[in-house]
């Protein structure tokens, strides 16, 4: 089953390629992994989306603890969490399809961040399972180009 | 911080940290990217810098250093084709979990990243396969960043960590100030096993009927074999060891059934199907122990130690996991066992019926030579006390038999990465750390040649060791399983017409050598050998050409399926 997994690792360089590379070492799925910093300069947090039985995940947070830079592994899996995903997405546009095109952004709590006479570029933020769903309404349209951040998450607060 | 206010330049720093590590003696070879270094190190008294002849032999000198002392291996090599030329050592100390600290020379910072002269991304190639590696930036940071290579390559789970020092770091100058201690946030080893799964295991041991200990080379790290002899014989339960724990309980006590697994001997491999209680040490299951996993000791419950945590039900589900050192766990199951337990001797007389229904043995002819014979004979002539270091093959696993190890830290050998080439460097790095025994190097004609350049260091510096290479003129392990599931098709394994007359060879380096081509001459030449402590001294050993190595669990089956011999494969079992 799919896994979210934060990850406070040391904010140094390199820190990313130690933990991709685990990942492709160790045969381990790893289907995003996004990092920022975060209110402390020293220390950046990972997310991270993986797919496994138990045993495998059991073995991915082991080995992630067991790396030096990485400071503390938690799996938000069933935790109280939330998590976002960031899409931008330039659709084509014409005079046809513009009317349910806006309507569908607002239907989606999207929002216009570009917008020519051909094309419009949209963000839209939710859970991983939203996006996918907001990328397959609107492919119909015609996607001319899109990007997603891969999931970041975090704890609810108490 | 204790500070004081001497100014040192980078290689001055390097040299001070590595007497405050205590290190006195180093594995290198110059080059442009440490000529400061080397500059430096001209006046250097108190610390000892071997050099050898490529720096891939410096890393095994390292480790087989470790090894054999179970201090930190040190290594010192240029960057770029210096730096690459340590990947196979580097993993080779990372999978036998040794402790080594790799400095690496770097072009100047200015340049990193330009494909400079001699300059490889030697952090990025060895980030896994080292614990943890660095690259210092800043002159200021070299001090502490060498305390923590240290404090991580010897901590936790030994392993070997590299630094990266450019050229520019080594000449720049700052304050010497060496950190009283270090604090590595990402870096909590558990040592100190948790007090309720010691008292469970407590209970499982005093319960059970047929007990038995699988001892791997944490224990001989973590210097626990006084505990484990101690536990082993209060409590009656036989013990088995994988290549690497090998002399953690001598050979010579009654209740040791010698190694498990892929050649492991008849009656341990039975123990280990009919056992109700495994209790793994310091060991990780690997799949040359285990063979097929889901037949493996299918009747036991398991106990398993070991410091790192992602050992634990990584190849095998287990009962019981207890993290932490091997000396803490065997020391506080000790004090935690009650007064009466299982009385085992039905179990160990079961035992004793495999032994002499499979016993290990090899025939003698009195006009040609085997490999068995060779290492009997000196395991009896040094009465299972020499420091055996060995090449990686055949003859690795016969020393695993006929070696009778009665002391830790004995054998020094290849297990996990399997790397041909590591014997003659490693006993000659394992002769820098032991002077009280003797130690011996069992090679193989193939192995030989792959770090044969080393020869000039041990004749260079005079090191005893004894080079007993054991001549099949064949790449023999490749050759028995081409035998045994290749239809015989011997591809590129038949070394007779290429191999050179390993005595002129020998003798043009300048090593003392000798030939014996019968089970009469190699007993004088052993003996001769052994008393010969001036320099390297090397035999030739003619040993028979087709040999092979059993018992044998071919690779994946259950090891109830063990080949013991030849012709019949399948008859004993």
């Amino acid at each position: 089953m799919k896994h979210l997994i934060s990850v406070l690792v040391e904010n140094k360089f390199g820190t990313l390629n130690r933990v991709a590379s685990m990942f492709s070492a160790r045969g381990f799925n790893l289907q995003s992994i996004s990092i920022g910093e975060t209110e402390d300069p020293e220390i950046s947090r990972m997310t991270i989306v993986t797919r496994g039985d138990d045993q495998i995940v059991s073995q991915v947070l082991k080995q992630l603890n067991r790396l030096i830079d990485t400071i503390k592994v938690t799996d938000l899996t069933h935790q109280p969490h939330v998590e976002r995903e960031l899409l931008l997405m330039t659709l084509k546009l014409s005079k046809a399809t513009q009317h349910e095109i806006f309507e569908l952004i607002n239907v989606f709590k999207g929002k216009v961040v570009d917008i020519k006479q051909k094309s419009i570029t949209i963000e839209v933020i939710g859970s991983p399972d939203k996006i996918n769903t907001t990328i397959d309404i609107f492919r119909p349209y015609g996607i001319r180009e899109l990007a997603r951040s891969g999931a970041v998450a975090i704890h609810r607060g108490e | 911080m204790h500070t004081t206010a001497q100014k040192l330049n980078g290689s001055e720093i390097f040299f001070e940290c590595l007497r405050r590590e205590k290190v006195d003696t180093i594995f290198g070879y110059p080059g442009g990217a440490l000529l400061k270094v080397y500059e430096t190190l001209y006046d250097v008294t108190d610390i000892k810098h071997i050099l050898v002849r490529h720096e891939q032999g410096a890393t095994h000198m390292a480790e087989g250093y470790a090894r054999a002392t179970g201090k930190p291996g040190v290594v010192l090599v240029t960057s770029g084709p210096g730096a690459t030329n340590t990947v196979t050592g580097i993993t080779n100390a990372y999978m036998d979990s040794s402790p080594m600290v790799i400095f690496t020379g770097q072009v100047p910072s200015s340049l990193i990243g330009n494909d400079a002269f001699q300059e490889a991304d030697i952090v990025g190639i060895t980030r896994p396969i080292t614990k943890h590696n660095f690259l210092v930036k800043d002159v200021r940071d070299l001090a502490t960043t060498i305390r923590k290579a240290f404090f991580l390559a010897t901590n936790g789970r030994p392993g070997p960590v590299l630094v990266d020092m450019p050229k520019d770091i080594l000449n720049a100058t700052c304050e010497f100030i060496w950190p009283d201690s270090v604090d590595i946030r990402g870096f909590k080893p558990t040592i100190t096993c948790h007090a309720n799964q010691i008292e469970k295991a407590a209970k499982k041991i005093a319960a059970a009927k047929r007990p038995l200990l699988y001892i791997g080379g944490g224990v001989i790290s973590s210097n626990a074999s006084k505990e484990l002899t101690l536990l082993a014989k209060a409590l009656n339960i036989p013990v088995t060891m994988t290549l690497q724990g090998l002399g953690a309980f001598p050979a010579s006590e009654p209740l040791n059934m010698g190694m498990l697994g892929m050649h492991g001997t008849y009656w341990a491999n039975q123990a280990v199907n009919k056992c109700d209680l495994l209790i793994a040490v310091g060991a990780r299951f690997d799949d040359r122990v285990t063979g097929k996993v889901d037949t493996f000791a299918p009747q036991a419950y398991k106990i398993h130690n070991d410091i790192d945590p992602t050992n634990v039900d990584k190849n095998i589900k287990v009962d019981l996991p207890v993290v932490g050192d091997s000396k803490d766990f065997l020391s506080q199951l000790i004090k935690a066992l009650p007064e009466k337990s299982e009385n085992h001797d039905t179990w160990l007389a079961e035992i004793d019926v495999w032994k002499k229904q499979c016993p290990l043995t090899f025939t003698v002819e009195n006009d040609s030579l085997k490999t068995e014979f060779v290492i009997s004979t000196v395991s009896e002539e040094t009465e299972g006390n020499a420091v055996v270091v060995t090449d990686v093959g055949q003859h690795q696993m016969w020393t695993s038999q006929y070696y009778h190890f009665n002391n830790p830290r004995s054998i020094i050998t290849s297990g996990g990465l399997g790397t041909m080439g590591y014997g003659l460097p490693a006993a000659i790095g394992a002769a820098f750390g032991i002077q009280d025994r003797p130690v011996v190097l069992f090679c193989g004609d193939g192995g030989f040649m792959m770090n044969i350049q080393e020869l000039v260091t041990a004749v260079h510096y005079k090191v005893p060791i004894k080079i007993f290479l054991l001549n099949n003129s064949f790449l023999g392990m490749v050759r028995q399983w081409q035998e045994l599931f290749h239809q015989e098709k011997y591809s590129f394994t038949d070394l007779d017409d290429s191999n050179p007359d390993f005595l002129k060879v020998v003798e043009a380096f300048g090593c003392k050598s000798m030939r014996a081509e019968n089970p009469a001459q190699a007993e004088a030449a052993i003996k001769e050998a052994l008393a010969y402590n001036e320099g390297p001294v090397f035999v030739e050993f003619r040993v028979i050409k087709k040999d092979m190595v059993f018992p044998m669990v071919p690779a994946g089956g259950s090891i109830s399926d063990m080949l013991l011999e030849r012709l019949n494969p399948k008859t004993m079992v």
